[in-house]
């Protein structure tokens, strides 16, 4: 395998791994900052055994958040060196406010919040949690400007061989990050909202502390159903800005090829990438694709066989990775629905409780599968337009990333073994009320 | 004076203060096994750090990010060059840092001592291999041309860079004895005040040797010799490195950190102060030496991490001394009856 394969391999384990954390710490942080409000408001201690409940979990998840992640800001330098130094500029300003800004207070705050319980007041306490999801969601703010301004550069000219900041307000208040950050951040909510709920079920089946875990999954439920509707809607803004400003990228994951108005969309197809074609297409919906894409169901779609070979992304994992995203979206909606329509009976909701325990990893499938299809449909350019991933990569020997690589898989792996095993164990005790 | 001589000076300050910081609680995790006789001593050695030490290592992903922000290339070079290095350093502090929450979390031996390794490989490894890096930055890497590192993580392994290694080491084990004074209590006090007592003649053996070598492996003296001025810094970090011990023997534990701290800063500047204006001085030729003049970064970039750097530094200093303030005093035995104790 080659360099910039294995480097790219490595970049995808790190990333997806570290992801596999940050959401729960996202939502999560805000429904523990909620659940201690309330018994900051109401003393009921009912509302504190919640608040050490979830926080036992939320801590562990968070440990694991912290350290996955301080390989994501090495990796861009040690393997994408050349990337960092096109883009520094920009690119590594706006990391460097992450740390700054953001990274701090959350790490800072985080062992006041674990240890402090008696040395400061109640009310203090729980600002320390609030200040802690903000701080959270300032990081996302941050890291999305930035992956939005590697899918559709702005601000910037070409100099002396790199890329240098001309505009900064054009960089971090550019359409692109702000529908990005939107979706991705309510898309982490659903993840911790079917996270609550799914755990709460579990607990509900169980029959085990029933006004805990019902008071638990009305909070989940209320952040899953605003949440799940919010992002399918903000979604589609967000794709219709994709079809404009990377269309390309629309192109692969509707495995669409050939160039035409009222573009149908296909409901499942496998590509024949070499033959510029789909050895299958099932359902296809006439003029869908053109209303997706444009509102507009006249509106021309550029098909791949209109984009010059080097700079068409790979078919079939767009495609996929679309449709997983947007159809677990789908079915997100109609069980918070359920639940909302249920919400008092969920007692008697047997096989509605078993679905939602089920359906704890959902939302991290879909969530990862929207990830990957930002990143793969915008290749084969590490930057949209302006530079290729395959001239990005450090010149290091192919078996110096493949033993990194494989020290990723194995202590990544043996991490998420020992670290869900934790989440879990924690997560099915009883608590202690 | 100009924008990148300052980013250059903010640079190697931010450097320093990792060092300073997340320094103690490596020292206190190389020492974890000798110094904690038992799981409750070990508790308490954890404990003394438990509150701050995510808070300290995030210095290094701020020093890290300012590199890449003000000097790109400069972080380009350096991050690729020293590839097995920092991948080493990387995987250290992941187990650390998952170790000190997961440790508490089953009651078996056999898991406590699986993180007890993980705690002691997680702070050993950092704190040796960000010596011998420096100390090999400060000699001089073989970057090419095109910032290309021509060698390996053995070519890191001379003299000089081992010594640079020794020398972080006995730091930080210097530094994090002296922390353990502070918060602990009975025996463990005592241990760890003799242990500071008895690391002390190496420190400062070491560090003479690091400062004699550095006169025949480097070109750090040249800027010295330019401005005797700049003698001070390795003045008054020997000064601090005596006023410590003075502080141990009079029992003004804080006083001695506090001094520790500035030995460990001063020692870092020795470096910065030495090697500017280069960054990564190369060994092959000087005419491809990474400098803060050709690494950095546009003009508008610096300006705008400037005015970030001056208003989040600041605020970032106060809330995490107000952290620390808020923590001191002894980790005791009752402290670990507490649920949330690691």
């Amino acid at each position: 395998m080659d360099l910039v394969m294995l480097s790219r391999l490595q970049f995808a384990t790190a990333t997806m791994f570290h992801f596999l954390f940050v959401p729960l710490t996202l939502g999560l942080s805000i429904m523990i900052a909620i659940m201690e409000t309330k018994y900051v408001r109401t003393g009921d201690k009912l509302y504190l055994s919640m608040t050490k409940f979830w926080g036992k979990i939320f801590l562990i998840n968070f440990g694991l958040g912290i350290v996955t992640g301080i390989t994501l800001e090495f990796q861009f330098g040690t393997n994408w060196s050349r990337y960092s130094a096109f883009v520094g500029d920009i690119f590594g300003a706006l990391l460097a406010i992450e740390a700054t800004a953001a990274f701090f207070l959350e790490s800072t705050l985080i062992g006041i919040w674990i240890f402090g319980w008696k040395k400061i007041s109640p009310k203090a306490h729980a600002a320390v949690m609030w200040l802690i999801a903000g701080a959270s969601t300032l990081s996302a703010v941050w890291i999305i400007i930035a992956n939005s301004w590697m899918q559709h550069p702005v601000g910037y000219v070409l100099r002396n061989g790199r890329a240098e900041l001309s505009d900064f307000s054009a960089v971090i208040f550019q359409k692109f990050a702000i529908l990005q950050f939107f979706h991705t951040i309510s898309a982490t909510y659903i993840v911790s909202a079917f996270f609550v709920m799914g755990v709460s079920a579990y607990h509900l089946l169980k029959k085990q502390s029933i006004q805990f875990f019902t008071k638990s999954f009305r909070i989940g439920l209320i952040f899953g159903l605003i949440f799940s509707i919010f992002t399918a809607l903000e979604g589609d803004m967000h794709g219709v800005h994709v079809a404009e400003v990377q269309p390309a990228k629309l192109a692969a994951m509707e495995a669409h090829w050939e160039t035409t108005s009222r573009a149908p969309l296909n409901l499942f197809a496998i590509p024949d990438e070499k033959n510029e074609r789909n050895f299958i297409e099932i359902g296809a919906i006439p003029g869908l694709l053109s209303f997706l894409g444009y509102h507009d169901i006249n509106a021309k779609v550029k098909g791949l066989k209109d984009f010059p070979m080097e700079e068409r992304p790979p078919v079939l994992i767009p495609f996929l990775s679309f449709r997983t995203m947007v159809g677990l979206g789908t079915l997100f909606i109609l069980l918070t629905i359920i639940g909302l329509l249920r919400r008092n009976r969920l007692l008697e909701s047997p096989l509605y409780l078993k679905v939602m325990v089920l359906s704890i990893p959902l939302p991290y499938l879909a969530i990862e599968a929207g990830w990957v299809l930002a990143e793969v449909g915008r290749q084969p350019w590490i930057v949209y337009g302006l530079m290729k991933t395959s001239d990005a990569v450090s010149p290091l020997a192919s078996s110096q990333v493949l033993v990194s690589l494989t020290a990723f898989i194995l202590i990544y792996g043996l991490l998420g073994i020992v670290g869900f095993y934790l989440i879990i164990k924690n997560a099915a005790k009883n608590p202690v009320l | 004076m100009d924008l990148q001589g300052i980013w250059f000076f903010l640079w190697g300050l931010l450097w320093a203060i990792f060092f300073m910081t997340d320094g103690f609680d490596f020292g206190i995790g190389i020492l974890y096994p000798f110094l904690g006789k038992n799981d409750s001593e070990k508790r308490i050695m954890i404990n003394s750090v438990g509150p701050i030490w995510n808070g300290n290592e995030v210095w290094l992903i701020t020093a890290g990010g300012v590199t890449f922000a003000a000097f790109p290339i400069a972080y380009s070079v350096m991050f690729s060059s020293l590839y097995s290095a920092l991948m080493l350093i990387l995987f250290a502090l992941i187990i650390r840092g998952v170790a000190f929450e997961f440790r508490g979390k089953v009651d078996k031996k056999s898991w406590r001592n699986i993180w007890d390794i993980a705690i002691f490989a997680g702070s050993f490894i950092p704190a040796v291999l960000f010596g011998i890096t420096f100390a090999n930055i400060f000699k001089g890497l073989p970057i090419d041309q095109s910032g290309v590192f021509q060698g390996s993580l053995f070519d890191l392994l001379n003299f000089y860079g081992i010594l640079g290694g020794l020398l972080f080491l006995l730091l930080f084990l210097f530094h994090g004895s002296v922390w353990l004074s502070i918060k602990t209590e009975g025996e463990l006090h005592e241990r760890s005040k003799t242990t500071a007592l008895i690391l002390w003649p190496f420190l400062l053996i070491t560090a003479v040797l690091f400062l004699g070598a550095s006169w025949f492996y480097t070109k750090l003296y040249n800027n010295y010799l330019a401005n005797p001025i700049l003698f001070s810094d390795i003045l008054l970090t020997v000064a601090a490195l005596f006023a410590s011990k003075f502080f141990i023997k009079r029992k003004e534990f804080f006083k001695a950190w506090f001094s520790s701290s500035i030995v460990i800063v001063g020692s870092v500047f020795f470096g910065i102060i030495g090697l500017y204006p280069n960054m990564l001085p190369s060994n092959i030729s000087t005419a491809f030496n990474v400098t803060a003049f050709n690494a950095s970064s546009s003009p508008l970039t610096l300006k705008i991490m400037l005015v970030v750097v001056i208003i989040f530094i600041p605020a970032v200093i106060a809330y995490q001394a107000w952290a620390y303030y808020l923590f001191r005093g002894k980790v005791t035995k009752e402290d670990l009856a507490h649920e949330e104790s690691y």
